[in-house]
Parts: C-alpha cells; sequence; structure tokens
C-alpha cells in the first residue's frame, strides 16, 4: 500500500458565525501516525470530519497525496475512519459490514469474500463474521470497525476517539494493537483524542489544538519538553506555571512573580521576552537538606509543606513558597515517611528544566 | 411509594369486569358464533361456507388487494416527506408537518364524497380533460378510488412514524456509509431505511389494518365487493344469525393481530439497540437548487391532493347544485340551514355521545395509569393489555358482537334494548377510543415524579389526598389531551356508528353524513355537516396540541430530582 501525505494550508472553517477552525496549517508525512490532541470544543474533531470530507472549509486547501480534495464529496475521498460510537450498521452481520464499502466500489463478489475474509483476519475476528454487531462486546465492535474501514484500502485512515468506549485495561491492549497495526500497514494515521496519555504513547507527532488554533505541533518528547505556551504546558503533563516579568541584572535573570515573590534565576539563561510565564514540572523539583548547597545552575526556593499525596511511585507535595503553590513530585522509597504538613523545605530545580512560555 | 390500596384493588377489578363485558365478551360472542352450528357444537363448515361463496372470495382478495396497494402508494408519498424534513435543511417542513396531520382530520369516508366530485367520472378534473384532451382518469372508479381516498387518507401515519424513527438514527451510520464509498440511493436503501424499518414498519401496518377493516369509505363510494361492506350488508341484510357475517368479523380480527404482531415481531428480530447510542443527529444537509425544486414540486402536489376533499366539501356546502360542472354554481346558506333545522339533534347527539365516552376513558385510563404504574397490584400489567386489544379491534367488528352479545338485554327504567339506545354509543365509543386516552394518561404519570407525591405523604397527607390534591391537578394537561383526542376520533368514528344506529333520532353526525351522502339531494347538506364535523375535529386538534404543550411545565417540575 503507498503511504501519502496531507497537506492542511490555511484552512478556517465556521459554523454560522462561529469559528471553529481557525488558520490551520498543518503537514503529515506519509506513512506518519499522527495524533489531534486538545480538549472538547478545540476543533479536532472537526478538522477530523475536515478531512473525511463531512465538513466544508471555507478558506484554505486541503491536499491528499498532493491532490487539492476541496469539495469533494466524502463518498469519493477513500480516506477511511473508524468512527468514535463504531457506527456498525445493527441490521448487517459482521461480513456484511465489513463487505458494504467493496459492494459500493462494485467489485466481483469473489474479491469482496477474500477481501472480508483478509481484513477480519488482519483484526482477529474470522471466528465471528456471521454474528451481529449486538452480540459483539465493545471492543470487538471495535475492531469490526478498523476491519470494515481498512477494506476499502482508504489512503489515509481517521480514527476518532477510538478508545473512549472502551474499559481501562482493554484501552491499553488496543492501543499498543493499533500501534503494531498502522507499523505493519504504513497507512497515515491520524488519530483524534482528548486523553494525553493515548497521544504520547502512540503517535509519532501531534498537534495540541485548543479554540481552533493549533498551538504547537512536535514530537510526544518536544511537547513535554518544550512546550511553547501555557495551555500546551498544562495539556500535557502536570506543571508549576507562574506569570510574572523577567529583568536582566548583570549576568542573572530576575524574575518577579506576584504570587512566588522576586527570584534569582541560575545563570545562562536567555531572556526572550519581559512578560512570559516560568514553567517546570513537578518531577523535576527536588528537596535538599542543607540550604546552602546547590545553588549554582538550580532556581533555589523555600517553601513550607501544605499537604501531600501518596502516589506509589511518587509523593505529591503541596508546597507554599511565597503567596504561591509549588508541585513537588519526590520518588517514594520504601519506608519512607512524607514530610509533615507545616514543615519547612528547601527546594532546587535545575536550569535545564526551567522553560519560559507565552501566556 | 408503591401500595396496594384496597380501594385501588376494588378500582382494578371493576375496570377489568368492564373491559370482560364490553370488550373481550362481545369479540368472544362473534369468534363463538363463527366457530359453532345452531346447536353450540363446534363446527369449521361455516368457514367452508365462506370460501365456497365466489363473492366472498373476491371480497377477500380485493380487501388484500386495496390494503397492499394503499400500503404500497402511501409509502411512495411519505418516504420523500419524511426524508426531506429529518435531513435537509428546508423552508418546507412546516408544510410537511401539516401534511401530516390535515388528512386525518377529515374522516376518510367524507374524504371519498367529496373525491367523486372532483376526481370522479363526470367530476372536474375529469370534466376538464375530456373538454381539453379527450381522455379521462378512471382513478375514482370501484377499488382504485378506495385505494385513492384510503392512501390520501392514511400516509400520516407511515409519515410520522417514519419521520421519527429517521430521526432517531445516529447520524454516524449514515456517515459510515459515505465514508465507505455509498452515496445517494444506494445509501438511502442499504442503511437509512433499514434503520428506519421500525417505524416504517409500525406506520405500514397500521394503515394496513386501517384499510383493511374501513366500512365507511367503501360504502360512501358504493363499492360493495370487500371483506367489511360485506360483513355490514350480511349483519343488516340477512341477519344478525348469518354465521358468513361472523366468518368475516374473524378473518378482520386475524389479519388486526398478525399485523400488529408482525409488526412487533419484526421490530423485535433485528436488534436495533445499536441505532442511537448517543450521538448527534446529523447536521441537516442543504439542497441544492435543483433538489429545492423536486422537493417543493413533490410537497405541493401532495398538498393540493390532500386539500382538495377539504376544498371539495367547503365548496359543496356552499353551493346548490355541482354535478357536471367543474366548478359548482349558485352559492347558498340553505344547506347550513337545512342541517341546523333536521341534523340539530345529530349534532347533540355526537357531542353528548362522545362527551361521555371521553370523560369515561380518560377516567378509565387515568385509574389504569395509576395502578399499573404507581402500584404493585399482581396481575396489574392484564389492564394495559386488554386496552391494546382495543386497538386491535375493528369497530365493525365491536358492534357486530355488541348486537350479537346484548340482544335481548334490557335497559332499566324502562329505557328500552341496550342496542337500541343511546347508551350503547357511548359505551362502544369510550372502549373503542380508550387506547388513545390511555397513551395520553400514561405519559402524563410518568411525568409527575413519585417524589412529588412522597412529598406530601412526607407532610402527611392520604392516599385519595394525594391523588386528588397533587396527583390529577398535575396531569390534568394529559388527562385533557386524552379526553379531546377520544373525543375527536369518536365523533369522526363511522363503522360502529352505522352498525349500532337503530333509528335516526339517536344518530350522531357521523351517520348523519353517511346518510346524506347517500343521496344527491343530500350531498349539500352532508358537505355543510362535515364542515361542522371537520371544525369540531380541528379546532379539538389544535387544543389537543395546545395542551399537550401546557404540560411541559409539570414535566420540568417531575424531572428536577
Amino acid at each position: 500500500m503507498k503511504s501519502v501525505g496531507i497537506e492542511i494550508k490555511n484552512i478556517a472553517l465556521a459554523f454560522g458565525s462561529t469559528a471553529v477552525l481557525k488558520d490551520i496549517t498543518l503537514s503529515i508525512e506519509p506513512g506518519e501516525f499522527f495524533a489531534l490532541l486538545g480538549p472538547s470544543g478545540s476543533g479536532k474533531s472537526t478538522l477530523l470530519r475536515l478531512i473525511a470530507g463531512f465538513n466544508q472549509h471555507q478558506r484554505g486547501e486541503l491536499l491528499i497525496d498532493g491532490k487539492d480534495v476541496t469539495g469533494i464529496q466524502p463518498w469519493l475521498r477513500n480516506v477511511g475512519m473508524v468512527f468514535q460510537n463504531y457506527a456498525l450498521w445493527p441490521h448487517m452481520t459482521v461480513a456484511q459490514n465489513v463487505a458494504f464499502g467493496l459492494e459500493a466500489r462494485k467489485l466481483p463478489s469473489a474479491e469482496i469474500r477474500s477481501k472480508v475474509a483478509s481484513a477480519l483476519e488482519l483484526v482477529d475476528m474470522g471466528g465471528l463474521a456471521n454474528r451481529r454487531p449486538g452480540q459483539l462486546s465493545g471492543g470487538q465492535q471495535q475492531r469490526v470497525a478498523i476491519a470494515r474501514t481498512l477494506a476499502i484500502e482508504p489512503q489515509v485512515l481517521l480514527l476518532d476517539e477510538p478508545l473512549s468506549n472502551l474499559d481501562a485495561k482493554l484501552r491499553t491492549q488496543t492501543r499498543q494493537e493499533l500501534v503494531q497495526l498502522q507499523r505493519r500497514l504504513g497507512i497515515t494515521t491520524i488519530f483524534v483524542t482528548h486523553d494525553q496519555e493515548e497521544a504520547l504513547t502512540t503517535c509519532h507527532r501531534i498537534a495540541v489544538m485548543d479554540q481552533g488554533i493549533i498551538q504547537q505541533v512536535g514530537t510526544p518528547m518536544e511537547l513535554f519538553d518544550f512546550p511553547v505556551n501555557r495551555f500546551v504546558a498544562q495539556f500535557v503533563g502536570s506543571v508549576n506555571l507562574y506569570p510574572g516579568r523577567f529583568i536582566t541584572e548583570g549576568d542573572h535573570l530576575r524574575f518577579e512573580s506576584p504570587t512566588l515573590g522576586t527570584l534569582m534565576l541560575p545563570r545562562g539563561l536567555e531572556l526572550q521576552s519581559t512578560e512570559m510565564d516560568l514553567a517546570f514540572r513537578p518531577h523535576a523539583v527536588r528537596f535538599v537538606d542543607d540550604p546552602n548547597t546547590q545553588h549554582e545552575n538550580n532556581l533555589a526556593l523555600k517553601g513550607i509543606i501544605e499537604d501531600s499525596e501518596f502516589l506509589g511511585e511518587f509523593l505529591r507535595y503541596e508546597v507554599r513558597v511565597g503567596e504561591g503553590r509549588i508541585m513537588a513530585d519526590i520518588p517514594h522509597v520504601r519506608g519512607a515517611l512524607p514530610l509533615k504538613a507545616g514543615s519547612a523545605v528547601h527546594l532546587r530545580v535545575s536550569s535545564e528544566e526551567l522553560r519560559f512560555v507565552t501566556a | 411509594m408503591k401500595r396496594n390500596h384496597p380501594g385501588l384493588i376494588a378500582i382494578a377489578i371493576a375496570i377489568a369486569a368492564f373491559l370482560f363485558i364490553f370488550l373481550i365478551g362481545p369479540i368472544l360472542t362473534v369468534v363463538y358464533t363463527a366457530f359453532t352450528d345452531g346447536q353450540g357444537n363446534f363446527t369449521f363448515s361455516h368457514f367452508l361456507a365462506f370460501a365456497e361463496i365466489s363473492l366472498m372470495r373476491e371480497s377477500f382478495a380485493n380487501s388484500l388487494y386495496v390494503a397492499g396497494t394503499t400500503v404500497f402508494f402511501a409509502t411512495i408519498i411519505a418516504i420523500p416527506l419524511a426524508y426531506l424534513t429529518v435531513r435537509f435543511q428546508f423552508r418546507g417542513a412546516v408544510l410537511i408537518q401539516t401534511l401530516g396531520v390535515l388528512p386525518l382530520v377529515m374522516p376518510a369516508f367524507v374524504g371519498a364524497a367529496a373525491m367523486q366530485l372532483i376526481f370522479g367520472r363526470s367530476g372536474a378534473v375529469n370534466l376538464i380533460l375530456m373538454d381539453n384532451f379527450g381522455f379521462s382518469i378512471p382513478i375514482m372508479e370501484g377499488l382504485n378510488g378506495i385505494i385513492f381516498v384510503e392512501t390520501l387518507h392514511y400516509f400520516p401515519f407511515i409519515l410520522l412514524n417514519l419521520s421519527a424513527s429517521l430521526a432517531t438514527i445516529d447520524s454516524s451510520m449514515e456517515e459510515a456509509g459515505q465514508n465507505l464509498g455509498a452515496s445517494g440511493w444506494r445509501l438511502f436503501r442499504k442503511i437509512i431505511f433499514p434503520l428506519a424499518i421500525p417505524g416504517y414498519i409500525a406506520g405500514a401496518s397500521l394503515v394496513f389494518i386501517k384499510v383493511f377493516d374501513d366500512l365507511g369509505t367503501p360504502l360512501v363510494l358504493n363499492v360493495t365487493n370487500m371483506l367489511a361492506p360485506q360483513a355490514y350488508l350480511r349483519v343488516t341484510s340477512i341477519g344478525i344469525e348469518d354465521p358468513i357475517g361472523y366468518v368475516i368479523c374473524v378473518i378482520l380480527v386475524l389479519f388486526s393481530i398478525a399485523a400488529m404482531a408482525g409488526s412487533w415481531w419484526f421490530v423485535k428480530r433485528r436488534d436495533y439497540a445499536l441505532v442511537s447510542r448517543g450521538g448527534a443527529q446529523a447536521p441537516k444537509r442543504k439542497l441544492t437548487s435543483w433538489q429545492t425544486a423536486m422537493a417543493y414540486g413533490w410537497i405541493i402536489g401532495v398538498l393540493m391532493l390532500v386539500l382538495s376533499p377539504h376544498l371539495g366539501i367547503l365548496l359543496m356546502s356552499f353551493f346548490k347544485v355541482w354535478s357536471f360542472s367543474v366548478l359548482p354554481e349558485q352559492f347558498t346558506l340553505v344547506h347550513y340551514a337545512t342541517i341546523f333545522t333536521d341534523a340539530k339533534q345529530m349534532i347533540w347527539n355526537t357531542i353528548l355521545y362522545c362527551g361521555l365516552a371521553a370523560f369515561i376513558d380518560i377516567i378509565i385510563g387515568g385509574a389504569i395509569a395509576y395502578i399499573v404504574i404507581r402500584t404493585t397490584i399482581p396481575g396489574r400489567q392484564i389492564l394495559d393489555h386488554l386496552v391494546t386489544v382495543a386497538l386491535a379491534m375493528p369497530g365493525l367488528v365491536l358492534g357486530i358482537g355488541y348486537l350479537r352479545a346484548f340482544r335481548g338485554i334490557d335497559l332499566p327504567f324502562g329505557m328500552g334494548a341496550l342496542t337500541a339506545s343511546w347508551v350503547i354509543f357511548v359505551i362502544a365509543y369510550s372502549v373503542r377510543r380508550l387506547p388513545y386516552a390511555l397513551r395520553s394518561c400514561m405519559a402524563a404519570l410518568t411525568q409527575v415524579h413519585p417524589a412529588l407525591e412522597e412529598a406530601a405523604e412526607n407532610v402527611g397527607a392520604g392516599r385519595t389526598r394525594i391523588i386528588r390534591k397533587i396527583v390529577i391537578p398535575l396531569m390534568m394537561g394529559g388527562l385533557l389531551a386524552g379526553f379531546v383526542t377520544s373525543f375527536i376520533t369518536a365523533a369522526a368514528e363511522i363503522s360502529e356508528t352505522i352498525l349500532l344506529t337503530s333509528r335516526e333520532s339517536l344518530a350522531p353526525m357521523s351517520y348523519g353524513i353517511y346518510l346524506y351522502f347517500q343521496s344527491i339531494a343530500g350531498r349539500g347538506p352532508g358537505a355543510a355537516l362535515s364542515v361542522v364535523a371537520i371544525t369540531i375535529v380541528a379546532l379539538g386538534t389544535y387544543i389537543s396540541h395546545r395542551l399537550a404543550a401546557a404540560a411541559t411545565p409539570h414535566q420540568q417540575v417531575g424531572n428536577r430530582t
């Protein structure tokens, strides 16, 4: 199967007066497993449906395999979509469901039969071809939905929240199977999800969306390590975020935060703009016993423990610093007792872990 | 909150007794008569006799043909209309909704008389065709006329049920089909329509039964070689003892039950549980300009056909002669004057019979609803099932059953024979219309949250007081809607009415209209009386819609817990 790329250029879409997609530009490589990640209402599903042809953009271009498909009806696109609720037709058997797209393409019946069989084999559903969807479990229904879509050998595979209707255990398993299937077929795949873990674990690259705008595109690690703005920092992983002003003072940067107070930042950080947020991950925070150590290349803070949560692998402390709160994830070792609320602690955050993000 | 007050048990038993005497009893009498000889021994000979009469075989075939063909044409009319309203952004949707109620406002047999004048051999349309093109369309001839009239009268049943079914289909079902390469007719045939089958079958089986059982339309159009008219003619001309009439009744009942059971079975057989699983309804699509033109063409065409009997009746009622002319001549009010002197009694009878019957219906319906929903009295579902039987029973069969079962039974206080009194109308109407009232009452009661009753109980109110002060006031909208529905459907009833009318002074309006239409001279007054009846029914329909809408605030009270 030949893998194709998708080019989305300056696409805008509004329902009535509500702008749902605003100037989206995105390039998806052939064979890529790409995620659209965002909260509900971010426009990710609208963008997916637009690629499938169910929504029409009012501005911009949509190129699949280099050809502009703007205005081409959904049934002429050969873009396979797996729906969130699977949308299996209850009046047809599993085999009839899978055969539907092939019949619409008027293939000879022998070919249809063999393609149905191999599509069902692909998702391990060969034995249940004569069941009706109502007789299948949620996980089986999803497999059938995938087989039905893959049977037509689409150029692109679109997955709309494919794991959201599965229970937690099945979700992890299915996620891995999806990844393997995609690797094996090499089909360009777009995966819509609101679950950052799903996106981070499955996809080559992710576009984080909010309010109809692509906030950032990158590999899972890039998004986690180098979020460009407050939204991405907060949406991908947990984060400590503090708005404030950066002022250059000699070879240091001084950070004036309304909540944390005035902080001296470690040497070597470059000022990008004076009004930005200071961000660091909870797991980047360390506690030190001696207040006089580790000042070099570290942000040093002093605070009082307010609360703690035991999460197994680590303890999540809430530490009051000035007027602000800092989340600190401290790895747990067997037998260690949590620090009591009210105890004073000294915190260090390595300068590599400090990020400046725009609001 | 589910407690079984002894008083409620007594009421349940009384209702069951009422239904056994006036619904089950007469039906069993009919069945018994069809299967026994003069000595009361079981016999199949009446059925064999039936099969040997060629007129009966012909009538049977004709009834099947007419009902089947009507369903076919009603389907053709209803499918595009239903699909348009549900799936497209379309201003004509209001027109379609109007189309959905307009025909039902006028009883089919009334429409039949008007259609004769417009589409009959010497009706307006054929006169125009004859004068200008030298040919005519025999659309009102024989069975065709019945199919034509009934199709236009009953297609809304399919339209309404199918629209409701289409509206519940999750949009992704359709989109998945498009995504896999299907569109247009293929998508509709393979996916959309099969998923809407439950609603379609419900509507289509209803149309089939209604047409199969209809007595008024064939009689008005002078077609007697069908089952219902044959049963009527047998019982009225040969006599109440003639077994063939009962054989026909049994056939009508069997078909009704088969159609209802069939539609139930068909829907059960397939698993539609997935159809409406969350998800949004499909965004309504826009029509292209030529599609819009076609849509409006279809709607306006159907609308003109549907409106033609209304218009015809109105013209007939205001003009002196309308025969062998395209349009009637000589405006007059004399027909109205005639009916307000001659038919005053009939109008009054309708109001009396239907009013009383509707009142009985909401009392019984309310009581059944309360007993079924709010108590745990064993066997309470039987009441619900008994009422469903009334829905499946053709009026003709019940009428014949009454005449047979209650012959020779006299009313107390010297009011004469039961079957020759006005009381029989009230009972017959109330039994046949009980399903409509019960449905309203059930809906109204489900909207009253039990917590509202519990709150009253909590502050120390007794059961009777709670029902009187809390339940009935909160159900009032639904009860009134049920009353109006029962009233207007009873006012339009003709099959039972024709059978039970023993003398003209007892006849309600519907019989009067039927009688007037028997003669050419009676057409004017018949039309005028129809206009009065249609006005009452239309007003009633409007009121019941308003009442149903007004009942909504209660619903919110009930659900906010």
